[in-house]
């Protein structure tokens, strides 16, 4: 999780900022209406706004995933040492033919734009390159990994969200009393821990010293993997009806479930506090307590309904980041999933293998993010009708 | 003693960083039914938290002092039950800027309805209908369709009128408006105030407006109190108050108008009041104005002057008193008055 | 409208809350940051940002009197392997027999300085071209905020773990890679603060007083985007330590055998049960990282805390 920087994300997304604040600017101007109680402002509604809110935020991505993919071919361009070598085994090194094929596929002898345009086809293709490592394809091994980090990226985001909206919401309500108080140290010291550290000392407690589980892996020995649907093994093996080793793949997704878990709650809940706190600040809250509601309307329908939103984006960014975030947990629990992927390649200085997770991340990421952004449109009035 | 309302010696403290803080003091003040009252002031002379005082709204851990009988029940006591009897249903409050006061992400239906249906415990179909009898009483044109709309697609005075719109759904005796013109341009301003005059009129309804234009009360108000440093400096019925000012900081108030008087066309030099407005947390001992002031006597850092009567005149169908609270010019012993003549810049 | 009237009228209901404040004088300029002196002082008498001071002053003694305090070389190795915690190994010793006490302080020594060094550079750099992203509009401008959107899309430890992977694993590349990715916040944030200032009446005041545009930036710009600038650069310090420790846990960073806190956290993998070979430089990295966090949220709220954003 220290890839997911806390506060950075919120106004890190792209298109959030400026692009956001412009469409949801007022239709009209004021004036319209004058002294007699004017009859010119009328509701005016167009159904294209969306359509050209949801254009503009596709451009915008492409333009990004594009971006994204110069960087890709900037690093292996920079990067020193021969791009043959990097790529191919020592075994394929050895063969003639297979480095000339090498060499052809990447056009390696032509000029930088041409060879750009090569590795931006392949790379359409799904062609990630190969893993000097393995000499499998990238992609199809980023495939296999995918589903194990899905199985525990998914259920951490859920928990982490109601946990962060639960404590966001007393911390933002009681700000300043004591409540407050120990919920930002507990998240100021999940903040300022590195999650790898803190999987050590989970592993250490609930597997050295209590015993109550497993020590890494997805499934203990005995069991073997259920037939793949969702590649989820937990959901899989319920899918099969089996129910003992759904219970031993949740007992095993269990330990980095609660690291990330605890990492992850600590930065949201920060933002769902501020997010909370800046909504509560509005005259409309004053106006809804001035209205005579009860507490409970005023925090449920009127705060959270203006809060949700902000909350909506940072999760859709957490997700992304989770996946990042796992590369460091995810080894620690021998959990084959994209962390440890990253992981064994960075150590085998795997150049293609590292490349393809991080644009896989990249994409994710800017797909979860178009995703996000298209879903605020849909909640937020100002952006759906502008 | 106001019929509707009635504040008398209401102080109010903050918490602040060593110790309370006051922004009020001593606020004496009432409202009678079917009656507009402003309430004129700089900014930090304590006129929105006596708005907030008086639906309980003041901020956490804010201490109110003194009593505010509403209807016959005073509010101040206990453990701030009473207030949540009268919020939005007796007592309502229009906000100065309506954009920020409607919620950006329910419907103007919703807004106008939510509050209705559970202080009038109308049905849904009532709550619709009244709803856009409402929306027609402050002029709102296509009401059905308005209802449906969300706050952003309407014009800022538009705006207002649902904002008033909303704060009248449930009947209330008192009506709050927190300079609820101070952000619209002068014409739709000029509307906004009719519409206000002419609810007042139609209505069974007080209305309590804050203001820091005296000029906008001239038009409206039936009594004005004019406020400075959380404190109460005079009152008296609008016209009377305008055209013969009692205390200096009221005449100040006047003369720092660009647009006041009525010369004929000729300029009249706008006069700045000299010095820093003091607040009530930071107002000097005696009258807090006496740093400010022209027509400053040596007992004015000393004794902070009572509100005394200067003249009384007939207001509807009340007694109004003309009341400063001035060692010059309102005198606790009765003495003839003469005003200094630099102050004929109020007209 | 006058001066006089707008001050008399137009203080806003905010303002008049402030004015509650008793030292707060309502009709104060803005601020520049370092006129801020009562809140500051304030905020200094929090006693956890005293503790965080004295944490991070101690963590830099530390680092200065590395070769005074510790009790061993942190390089030698000793038959004494895994040696609990106590007696001689006050922090016990690891796989080869090193003394980890001594370790964790030498480590203080590379830790501290390489974060120092990714922060500063990164401030430079993207400090830089926020500043002209800001100043000059148009089309280069836009090509900035552009490409900081960019790296804004790579998750920060993949793309520096791509980085340091392709160059290979050395101290200076992690140094590099993690520079590349750290540096867009510092051009986003001190591009707003630019911003912000540039629609402020007092910089178009001077314009049109016949400051140069360079004169401007050196007068007004550059102390205003200051506050911004150390507040985000106090935050990200514990970042890019976190960071840091990441990329040498994953053998990213300073080769071994060098002290370095992240890669002393990855040795207690190779045994779980020796549970101090990671604990204790993982304590250090947490309490210098909080003290960072602690000491820049405390700067961020006597600054305007708008102005770095939603950190």
């Amino acid at each position: 999780m220290t890839a997911h920087r806390p506060g950075s994300a919120a106004p890190a997304e792209p298109g959030t900022g400026a692009e956001r604040t412009s469409t949801s600017a007022p239709v009209h101007g004021t004036g319209t209406d004058d002294a007699a109680g004017g009859t010119t402002a009328r509701p005016k509604r167009s159904g294209h706004g969306f359509l050209r809110y949801l254009v503009q935020r596709l451009l915008v991505t492409v333009g990004l995933l594009l971006g994204t993919t110069v960087i890709g071919f900037s690093l292996v361009q920079l990067a020193p040492g021969d791009p043959v070598a990097a790529n191919l085994s020592d075994a394929a090194l050895g063969n003639p033919a297979i480095v000339a094929a090498f060499e052809e596929k990447w056009g390696l002898d032509e000029p930088l734009p041409v060879q750009y345009v090569t590795y931006l086809g392949n790379l359409v293709q799904g062609d990630l390159g190969t893993s000097q490592r393995t000499g499998r394809p990238v992609l199809t091994e980023l495939l296999d990994y995918v589903p194990a980090t899905m199985e525990i990226a998914v259920p951490t985001l859920l928990i982490s969200l109601v946990i962060s909206i639960g404590l966001g919401l007393l911390s933002a309500i009681r700000n300043g009393g004591a409540a407050d108080q120990t919920v930002r140290v507990f998240s100021l010291v999940g903040l300022s821990t590195p999650p790898f550290w803190l999987a050590i000392l989970a592993l250490y407690l609930f597997f050295f010293v209590l015993g109550v589980s497993p020590s890494g892996g997805r499934l203990s020995p005995q069991f073997s993997p259920p037939e793949p649907v969702t590649g989820l093994y937990t959901v899989d093996a319920l899918l099969q009806g089996d129910v003992l080793l759904a219970w031993d793949a949740a007992q095993h997704a269990m330990l980095p479930i609660l690291v990330l878990t605890l990492v992850t709650v600590a930065t949201l809940t920060r933002f769902v506090r501020s997010a909370l706190l800046e909504v509560l600040r509005k005259d409309y809250m004053l106006a809804a307590r001035a209205k005579g509601l009860s507490s409970r309307v005023v925090l449920t329908k009127h705060l959270l309904r203006a809060g949700l939103l902000p909350i909506l984006t940072i999760a859709g960014l957490t997700f992304a980041s989770l996946l990042a975030g796992t590369v460091l947990v995810e080894s620690i629990f021998s959990w084959p999933g994209l962390g440890s992927y990253a992981y064994e390649s960075a150590t085998a200085l795997d150049r293609s293998a590292i490349l393809g997770a991080s644009l896989f991340i990249a994409a994710v990421y800017l797909g979860v993010n178009l995703v996000v952004d298209l879903l605020y449109g849909l909640a937020d009035p100002r952006v759906r009708l502008t | 003693m106001g019929e509707l309302l009635s504040m008398s010696g209401v102080g109010v403290s903050l918490p602040g960083l060593h110790r309370p803080v006051d922004v009020l003091k001593d606020v004496t003040l009432d409202v009678d039914p079917g009656e507009i009252v402003g309430i004129a002031g700089e900014s930090g002379s304590g006129k929105s938290m006596t708005g907030r005082a008086l639906l309980g709204l003041l901020p956490d851990g804010a201490r109110v002092r003194g009593s505010i009988v509403f209807e016959g029940t005073d509010l101040a006591a206990g453990s701030g039950k009473a207030f949540r009897k009268v919020r939005g249903r007796r007592i309502a409050m229009v906000f100065q800027d309506s954009t920020a006061a409607l919620h950006p992400m329910l419907t103007v239906g919703t807004q106008l309805t939510e509050h209705m249906r559970r202080h009038l415990g109308l049905g849904r179909r009532d709550a619709n209908a009244r709803a856009v009898q409402l929306m027609e009483q402050v002029r709102i044109p296509d009401p059905a369709r308005a209802l449906r709309s969300y706050p952003h697609q309407f014009s800022g005075g538009m705006r207002q009128r649902i904002a008033i719109a909303i704060a009248l759904a449930a009947e209330p005796a008192l009506l709050i408006a927190d300079e609820p013109t101070t952000a619209l341009d002068v014409t739709v301003q000029a509307g906004i105030l009719r519409l206000f005059d002419r609810l007042v009129r139609e209505m069974d309804l007080s209305i309590m407006f804050i203001t820091h234009d005296l000029g906008v009360l001239a038009a409206l108000a039936n009594r004005t109190y004019v406020f400075y440093a959380g404190r109460v400096m005079e009152t008296g019925p609008t016209e009377e108050l305008l055209l013969r000012a009692q205390h200096p900081y009221t005449g100040a108030l006047l003369s720092a108008r660009p647009e006041t008087a009525d010369t004929g066309g000729e300029p009249v030099p706008l006069r700045p009041i000299p010095g820093q407005p003091a607040t009530a947390a930071s107002s000097p001992p005696g009258c807090p104005f006496h740093p400010r002031c022209p027509d400053r006597v040596a007992v004015c850092d000393q004794v902070t002057p009572p509100l005394v009567q200067v003249s009384a005149t007939r207001v509807g169908t009340r007694e109004a008193a003309h009341a400063a609270a001035c060692h010059v010019h309102a005198p606790a012993a009765p003495v003839p008055v003469a005003v200094p003549a630099h102050r004929e810049g109020a007209p | 409208m006058t001066r006089t009237h707008s001050s008399l009228t137009e203080l806003t209901e905010e303002q008049e809350a402030a004015t509650v404040t008793p030292s707060d004088d309502p009709a104060a300029p803005r601020r520049r940051w370092w006129q801020a002196r009562t809140e500051a002082s304030r905020i200094w008498r929090q006693p956890v940002v005293v503790v965080a001071l004295l944490v991070a002053g101690a963590w830099l003694v530390v680092a200065i009197a590395a070769p005074l305090l510790a009790p061993f070389d942190p390089l030698q190795q000793s038959s004494d392997v895994y040696a609990s915690p106590g007696g001689d190994h006050l922090f016990g010793t690891d796989a080869l027999g090193r003394d980890v006490l001594s370790r964790v302080i030498y480590g203080a020594r590379l830790s501290i300085p390489l974060a120092l060094t990714i922060v500063l550079c990164a401030l430079a750099f993207g400090g830089l071209l926020g500043l002209v992203a800001g100043y000059v509009r148009g089309i280069i401008g836009e090509s900035i905020m552009r490409l900081t959107d960019l790296f804004f899309a790579f998750p920060q430890i993949i793309l520096a773990m791509a980085v340091a992977a392709a160059f290979g694993p050395s101290t200076l590349n992690a140094v590099v890679a993690l520079v590349i990715v750290s540096w867009p916040i510092y051009a986003r944030v001190i591009r707003g603060a630019v911003l912000s200032i540039r629609s402020e009446d007092y910089l178009n005041a001077s314009r049109m007083l016949g400051v140069g545009p360079v004169a401007a930036l050196r007068r007004d710009v550059m102390p205003n985007s200051f506050g911004p600038a150390v507040v985000l650069a106090t935050l990200e310090l514990g970042n890019s330590m976190l960071l840091l420790a990441a990329l040498s846990f994953l053998g990213l960073g300073p080769r071994p055998p060098a002290a370095e806190w992240g890669a002393m956290i990855a040795l207690g993998t190779n045994d779980i049960s020796r549970w101090w070979v990671s604990v204790f430089p993982g304590l250090a990295i947490l309490t210098v990282v909080m003290a960072c966090n602690i000491i820049g949220d405390a700067l961020r709220d006597r600054f305007d805390p708008q102005s770095v954003g939603g950190r």
